[in-house]
């Protein structure tokens, strides 16, 4: 157990029900790069700081609750972004489907890349891991780095990656008003999911204002103070868009 | 005058298409409950909705809820009448649209008077509303009819005057009848009365040669106080024109006679609980019988529901300011459990589980009857998801753990009140309310003086008087508080119930018992979380000793955090556990009347208000006055690593120690059950499967938001049938006292985003 990597954790939340399938116990690490404006969770972008586990550690501290589990529930790693700590997620992943856990993984793909070492890596992730949940942020490259300070390309070519080795797919849209809200864009975006084959959900997740607090506590200007969080009637246009009722999983 | 009917029957033909020999030959409805039950795997779409009768006569009974809520909280009193199972002459609703009929007096919300326990609990419930009990009345119990509550005082001693003023006992049942004893009302319906009276004239006769010591004459009297209240029941049938002497001859009947059996205890007694049982898989197997013979249809059977819930709703006793604000809202505990699974491992759902669920939706969410439903994970999924859809519409179920309980209690147990469980007909419970923990550790600390009256309440010892308090020293004066504690509660208890088996003898619940009856003497425990915290806080952080003028420690200030209970950390859950054991050790020392065996609860039910008002400064940090938590809750607020974290401190109590049950009260914003319903459904489904699994007891669900529940505040008329789980029973939200209000509104309410 020496030389096991170390997983840095911001939090864990015992009973997650939005993350996956089921009931989860969610983990969410420390450190991202992207800069999303709407992001609920800046406390989670410093790259130092969190709880450092060791896989088997942070697996026992989740095991206490696998009864709660039943049939569909089990781990969802999200952060964060998760793919920062990809050697401990292979470890951790390892565990948890030694144990018969069912393990999901929440990012947002912008570490992922063809090159090596990360490729050889991911794949070697990817046969631990039952279900990945993928913010797609914009689908316009341009407005997708001004939005998140990062292009979308990595995410998309993961998009297609997964659809290519045929991994279970849960798609997110996290709908801004004035951001990521044009019909335009979502066309497109609807487009590009549309060729993806192994897509079970896809989700709109209406732009809330809850995490704002957290931007006053840590000094850090918010860029959508005056973007309400998007009427019903927009919710239900994206999602028609979107055709999220087609991947409705049973 | 009790009328004779002769109208001849025959058992064959009541009793046609039953199977089963034993429930037969001797009264054993569980036999007759397995013999003839059909377990039912389907899902809820077979429900009906309600009839048009039903919707006029729960009109009626909203408009009456109304006038009684503009009135100030009751509507009519009798003043002269005392009640008794015979006492009054028919009342109805609506009698031509009513499938079931009876109520306590001759109209509804009409509050009886029952002054056997009290005749002062009489005088000033009747006082606080306006009414005056007849003088005559006053002065036949209190001079010449003694009653239960002067029997009680007569005998307790100063020391447990003190202890109940300051609170370190309360809610003790020595001025009302004590309740959770559950008559089996099933009996009325399937074997009639002239077959009930003659059993229990056989158990008197068998007693003849007997040596006539003082246990063998109480045993007597006592069957013949119960063949009057069977008589006494059979007139009850003739008042409203029912032949009880035979068995019911269908469901209508059944539904009926067993009200009626039920009717008769809540007219002869004001118990705090008066629980129904285990009923609905009873009557379902009657119901099956007529849908076959194509007597009635599955509107109908619905209908027969609806009502007959409608009657269990209208339970009301006359009651005390002082009584509402222990226990809030006006509640009766009509306890009714449902589904659970048999000891040859069939589940019990039956269509009628379904039924009574739906009495929610039909006439919209109430606190009564208390439905709880025996939760296994062998239940059916359709089941499960059909209790959770409606857990979540309603916040108005509770679910106990019959995986857990069964091994106990068998597979035909009911609940008395919230949580006791006890085999139907068989035991019953001498209820004993429950001991402050919180404030016995300040009179560990503080050499038995009371921290807020300063009176040497427990027998002095030397006080701690160190600057910082020491774990060892704490606990070692802290069991010799609670050993004070637990023979001094026990004594009470024991002139209790000796009081009032004695003046105010539930003989028709006790008719429909076996004559040999289990008894169980039901300690409880209040402030448990916060012993638990301040205990925590004295070993793992340095808590400080702020003391008044005559030395006696009235603050503490905390150096440093500690672990707190209801966050699956063992370093407090462990106290917690060995809290438990201790004081449970402790009350099993000393002997009870009637030999009862000891139990205890971990249950406040709303009365965790009032003890926290009652107790100071509590070394965990939390100030005087304020609520502790209800039930084996962890305090509010301080269970911050989520819900399953908090669900898993609360089950690692053990049951065994706590035999009369673990509550446990759990309230989720709807949203972080999931986002489609199906999903709630299912993740709540899964997730009582999973506190099972792990041990818990009880829990209340309540899926709410804290912003309906403002509003409610706000604009109580708007909400008239908002229900909340509190520790044990519903409430009718807007019915609760402006501070219990508040406490609901303080709790967790589970969030995740």
């Amino acid at each position: 157990m020496t030389d096991s990597p170390i997983g840095y954790v911001h939090s864990t939340e015992s009973f997650g029900s939005v993350d996956g399938p089921g009931i989860r116990f969610v983990v969410f690490m420390q450190g991202c790069r992207m800069r999303c404006e709407f992001c609920h969770n800046p406390d989670t972008w410093n790259m130092g700081g969190g709880t450092p586990y060791a896989p088997q550690e942070l697996l026992d501290k989740a095991l206490k609750y696998k009864n709660y589990w039943g049939e569909e529930g089990g781990i969802t790693v999200s952060g964060g972004e998760p793919l920062l700590h990809i050697d401990f997620l292979i470890e951790f992943f390892k565990l948890a489907k030694a144990a018969g856990v069912s393990v999901s993984l929440d990012t947002c793909g912008q570490p992922f890349t063809y090159d090596e070492p990360f490729f050889s890596r991911f794949e070697e992730l990817m046969k631990y891991t039952d279900l990945v949940l993928m913010d797609i942020k914009h689908i316009d490259n341009e407005i997708h780095k001004k939005y998140t300070m990062h292009p979308n390309t990595s995410i998309l070519d993961m998009a297609n990656y997964l659809s290519e080795i045929g991994k279970p797919m849960w798609l997110r849209h996290v709908l801004v008003p004035e951001r990521s809200d044009y019909d335009e864009h979502l066309e497109r975006l609807s487009a590009f999911i549309e060729q993806l084959d192994s897509v079970e959900k896809v989700e709109i997740l209406p732009y809330h204002r809850l995490g704002v607090y957290k931007y006053e506590q840590l000094g850090i200007p918010y860029k959508l103070k005056d973007i309400d969080p998007p009427t019903a009637e927009r919710v239900e246009n994206a999602n028609r868009i979107l055709k999220t009722h087609k991947y409705q999983t049973q | 005058m009790e009328k004779q009917r002769t109208e001849e029957f025959s058992l064959e033909t009541i009793w046609d298409g039953f199977t089963g020999k034993t429930w037969k030959e001797e009264i054993d409805v569980r036999n007759f409950i397995q013999s003839n039950y059909r377990p039912y795997d389907g899902n809820e779409s077979f429900l009906e909705g309600p009839t048009k009768e039903t919707e006029a006569l729960w009109a009626q009974v909203m408009d009456l809820n109304k006038k009684e809520r503009e009135a100030g909280g009751v509507l009519d009193m009798d003043t002269d009448v005392v009640s008794t199972i015979t006492s009054h002459g028919p009342g109805y609703l609506s009698k031509d649209k009513e499938k079931v009929v009876g109520f306590q007096t001759d109209e509804p919300f009409k509050r009886s008077l029952q002054p056997f326990g009290g005749i002062r609990m009489s005088e000033i419930a009747a006082e606080s509303y306006g009414y005056e009990v007849d003088p005559f009345l006053s002065h036949v119990f209190r001079d010449w009819r003694k009653t239960h509550n002067q029997g009680v005082f007569d005998a307790y001693t100063p020391e447990m005057r003190n202890a109940r003023r300051t609170g370190i006992i309360t809610g003790l049942p020595d001025a009302y009848g004590r309740g959770r004893i559950i008559g089996d009302y099933r009996r009325v319906a399937l074997y009639g009365l002239d077959r009930l009276i003659a059993e229990k004239e056989a158990d008197k006769s068998n007693t003849d040669k007997a040596m006539m010591n003082e246990k063998m004459i109480r045993k007597r009297e006592e069957i013949s106080d119960q063949l009057k209240a069977l008589h006494e029941l059979k007139e009850l049938g003739n008042i409203y024109g029912f032949d009880l002497s035979r068995p019911a001859q269908n469901a209508k009947e059944a539904f009926q006679w067993l009200y009626l059996g039920y009717l008769a205890a809540v007219k002869e007694q004001n118990g705090a609980a008066m629980s129904l049982g285990r009923t609905s898989t009873f009557l379902d197997i009657y119901i099956e019988r007529d849908l076959e013979n194509g007597t009635m249809t599955e509107v109908e059977a619905q209908e027969l529901v609806d009502h007959f819930v409608m009657k269990l709703r209208l339970v009301k006793f006359a009651r005390t300011p002082e009584y509402n604000e222990l226990f809030s809202g006006d509640p009766t505990w009509v306890t009714e459990v449902i589904a659970g699974v048999g000891l040859d491992g069939r589940h019990m759902v039956t269509k009628n589980s379904f039924r009574f669920l739906n009495t929610l939706t039909n006439l919209g969410p109430a606190p009564e009857p208390n439905l709880t439903v025996l939760w296994s994970t062998k239940l059916p999924q359709s089941f499960k998801n059909y209790c959770s859809r409606v857990s979540i519409e309603s916040s108005a179920i509770q679910y106990e753990n019959d995986d857990m309980m069964r091994e106990e209690w068998g597979d035909d147990y009911g609940i008395a009140c919230c949580v006791s469980a006890m085999p139907i007909g068989k035991q019953m419970q001498f209820f004993g309310a429950r001991a402050n923990l919180a404030k016995a550790l300040l009179y560990a600390i503080n050499g038995g003086v009371d921290e807020k009256s300063k009176a040497q309440v427990a027998p002095e010892f030397r006080p701690i008087t160190s600057e910082y308090l020491d774990y060892d020293e704490v606990t070692q004066k802290y069991d010799q508080i609670l050993d004070w504690l637990a023979e001094m509660y026990i004594n009470t208890l024991n002139i209790i119930h000796y009081m009032h088996d004695k003046y105010s003898y539930e003989s028709v619940e006790m008719a429909l018992h076996d004559s040999d009856v289990a008894r169980t003497m039901a300690t409880g425990i209040a402030g448990f979380s916060v012993a638990v915290d301040s205990l925590s806080a004295i070993k793992h952080a340095k808590v400080k000793v702020i003391r008044d003028e005559d030395g006696l420690a009235v603050d503490y200030e905390i150096e440093g955090d500690y672990p707190k209970y209801g966050n699956d950390d063992d370093r407090v859950d462990d106290i917690a556990v060995e809290l438990l054991r201790s004081f449970m050790n402790k009350v099993r020392q000393f002997p009870t009347y009637r030999d009862a065996t000891h139990t205890t609860s971990i249950l406040t039910i709303t009365s965790n208000v009032v003890y926290g008002k009652k107790t100071g400064n509590t070394p965990d940090g939390r100030r005087a006055g304020v609520p502790f938590a209800p039930g084996a809750n962890p305090l509010h607020g301080r269970d911050t690593n989520g819900a399953l974290a908090s669900l898993n401190s609360v089950a690692k109590l053990p049951y065994k120690e706590s035999l009369d049950g673990i509550s446990n009260t759990f309230s989720i914003v709807p949203k972080a059950l999931g986002k489609e319903d199906s999903v709630q459904q299912n993740n709540l489904s899964t997730m009582l499967d999973g506190y099972v699994k792990t041990g818990g007891h009880h829990l209340n669900v309540n899926a709410l938001n804290r912003e309906t529940l403002e509003d409610a505040m706000e604009h109580p008329e708007e909400y008239p049938q908002l229900t909340i789980r509190v520790s044990g029973y519903a409430v009718n939200f807007i019915k609760l006292t402006k501070e219990q209000q508040m406490d609901v509104l303080r709790r967790t309410f589970h969030d995740s985003l």
